[in-house]
């Protein structure tokens, strides 16, 4: 009895180690477009499915209700999840990407809302509003926790390769352009950088982690459908978990997404135990609670749990010529 | 003929009210306070349950209910405005958007937590029967209702706005609020009335809403987004743009599924929302200021 409940004990906290790594993919890739470029995406659920079901399409086996077949294997699919993810970003930005804020937000809400009716009414393709399932999870012929935990390891690998490729990116001379564009986007463009080109960038590179996110979590799910695509459970909590954990650092996303999870499914495992007419109303609470968060941290702590930390410029970089002592030291790239 | 009058014209022009009543909210509040107000399509959802709250307690019947809900929403919509909006007033209107999707999330758990998530109507109110006219055009008695009143709310609306000393105000803000803040009009004063007309309005919408199908807890998430395509059909911060913008979409999206060309419809009803959406986007990127060519907010 005991042994059956620390196994039944790993496994949610397997469990919730992988969503959280999920989530810590999607807040990457959202604090590569807000906390690094300043672009408000509205529309992550958006990318999020389009990852999801190019993995699930790619490889889930034969069947009459979608098309499939293909067999890929499971990094083929994700890598096919990042590159469509990204080059539909490409195509939503170049179209949108000059929008300023709300206007950008409001764009990338109706065309993930666009994306969702596609989803849902081309039957033929992704089998509608009943989804695709038996997605295949790698190392599911394994052995109970064994399984789990070696999928929790993909993901704790992919988020780690993101976490250390967006560190990099944030501090090289591309993350400080990426910064100047969101402080100062007049400043940026009369030192002459293309700031629409790199405001691009960040939207494309943000969308391509976005559907890894997506694939993996279509993967983990081993189904999905178009309710995936729901705002709430995707771009909602992700900018929440962003915002709470600290635009601009990616620790600090990785952190939001663990907490907020930790809290979002610590709370459902409580209203689970409650009689059963009173638990479907007790998530409506929690949801209400998490939004009520949301707004006093927005009120009290507006930089977040890990607040943005700047590269340190390296003086010696910077200091000036002998000899001109007097004269400032030159921009920064 | 008179079938495209009766399930497609008839219908688009009802829906155009409800988008006309919420994009009037959206577009004005958008004008004053500078932001995206994402939690309006909830503000509607609330409308309408408050106007449910008295049908089916006190058993108003839903034309006497609208009046109540109204004034509940407009003093809702107040109290958001205190407690959730203005400590951002002086802010980048960032954290005024992300305020509002959490204000939206919130009234949504709070209207599920008390109603709860089934389909409900206000079934007191007997509108079923359609008046036919000249033996072939039908006419709902709801969908009258509906149109009259939204005429009846915009021909007061417009008197307001430019008649009065806190409408002109209100267009004054709307159009250059440090000019209108340094010759002396109380600012906040006017921000009170905005949201009073945007919450009332929104009520509007969703107790028509609800009036012409049935009332549910996402309806109003539903309404947003072509809400949004209307203000800004319109132009937004123009509260005429957005009347006319709201039944350019209400039309749009009910047209677009006529067979057109040859039997078939146009376009799947399936994607009829998507148009609203379509139309939207395809505008924000190439006519941002609208069709009346309004101005674009930075």
């Amino acid at each position: 009895m005991t042994s059956q409940l620390a196994l039944g004990l790993l496994l949610y906290g397997v469990s919730l180690l992988t969503m959280a790594g999920i989530y810590g993919v999607l807040a990457i890739g959202l604090n590569i477009q807000w906390g690094y470029t300043g672009l408000f995406n509205a529309g992550i659920a958006g990318f999020f499915a389009i990852g999801a079901y190019v993995s699930a399409i790619l490889t889930a086996g034969d069947s009459p209700n979608f098309i499939g077949g293909f067999g890929w294997p499971f990094p083929l699919g994700l890598l096919a999840a990042l590159v469509v993810a990204g080059a539909i970003g490409y195509l939503v930005g170049r179209l949108c990407i000059r929008l300023r804020s709300d206007y950008l937000a409001i764009a990338t809400i109706g065309v993930a809302e666009i994306f969702r009716l596609i989803l849902k009414n081309e039957i033929w393709a992704t089998n509608g509003p009943r989804g695709i399932s038996n997605i295949p999870r790698p190392f599911e012929s394994m052995s109970q926790p064994w399984s789990q935990i070696a999928f929790l390891g993909v993901v704790a690998l992919v988020v780690l390769i993101a976490y250390l490729l967006a560190e990099r990116a944030g501090r090289s001379p591309w993350g400080r352009v990426m910064r100047s564009i969101r402080d100062n986007e007049a400043a940026a463009a009369a030192i002459g950088k293309n700031v629409t080109g790199f405001r691009l960038q960040g939207f494309v590179i943000g969308a391509a982690l976005m559907g890894l996110g997506g694939a993996l979590a279509g993967h983990f799910f081993k189904f999905i459908g178009p309710e995936a695509t729901e705002p709430l459970m995707t771009t909602f909590l992700v900018w929440v978990m962003l915002i709470i954990g600290g635009s601009g650092n990616n620790k600090g996303a990785l952190l939001g997404a663990l907490a907020v999870w930790t809290l979002w499914s610590a709370t459902e495992l409580l209203t689970s135990q409650l009689p059963p007419e009173w638990a479907v109303r007790a998530t409506f609470l929690r949801i209400f609670l998490i939004g009520l968060g949301l707004q006093i941290v927005l009120q009290r702590y507006s930089t977040g749990l890990l607040p943005e930390k700047l590269p340190k410029i390296d003086a010696a970089e910077f200091a000036p010529p002998p000899g001109r002592a007097q004269e400032k030291a030159p921009p920064a790239e | 003929m008179v079938e495209f009058i009766n399930f497609y014209l008839i219908p688009g022009l009802v829906l155009g009210c409800m988008y006309a009543l919420g994009a009037i909210g959206i577009s004005m509040l958008f004008g004053i306070l500078r932001f995206a107000h994402f939690a309006h399509g909830d503000v509607i959802t609330l409308g309408a349950y408050f106007a449910l709250l008295f049908v089916t307690t006190f058993g108003f019947p839903v034309l006497l209910a609208l009046p109540v809900a109204i004034v509940l929403t407009a003093i809702v919509s107040v109290l958001l405005d205190r407690s959730f909006y203005k400590p951002f007033r002086n802010s980048p209107t960032i954290y005024l958007v992300i305020a509002s999707f959490g204000v939206a999330l919130m009234i949504r758990s709070l209207v599920q937590l008390f109603w709860g998530v089934k389909v409900e109507s206000y079934s007191s109110g007997t509108f079923s029967k359609p008046i036919i006219f000249f033996d072939t055009l039908r006419l709902a008695e709801k969908h009258m209702w509906i149109v009259g009143l939204t005429i009846v709310i915009v021909v007061a609306l417009h008197y307001f706005l430019s008649r009065s000393k806190l409408g002109k105000a209100m267009r004054a803000m709307a159009d250059e609020p440090d000019l209108a803040q340094v010759s002396g009009i109380p600012t906040e004063k006017v921000v009170r009335a905005t949201w009073i007309i945007g919450g009332g309005l929104a009520a509007t919408a969703g107790v028509f809403l609800g009036m012409d199908t049935q009332l549910h807890t996402n309806m109003g998430w539903d309404l947003l987004l072509p809400i949004f395509a209307a203000a800004i059909l319109g132009g937004i911060g123009s509260p005429y743009g957005a009347i006319a913008g709201g039944l350019v979409i209400g039309l749009a999206e009910e047209l677009s599924s006529y067979p057109w060309i040859g039997v078939e419809p146009l376009l799947s009803p399936g994607y009829k929302t998507g148009v609203a959406f379509a139309l939207m986007v395809a505008l924000l990127i190439w006519r941002p200021s609208g069709l009346f060519r309004g101005r674009v907010f930075t």
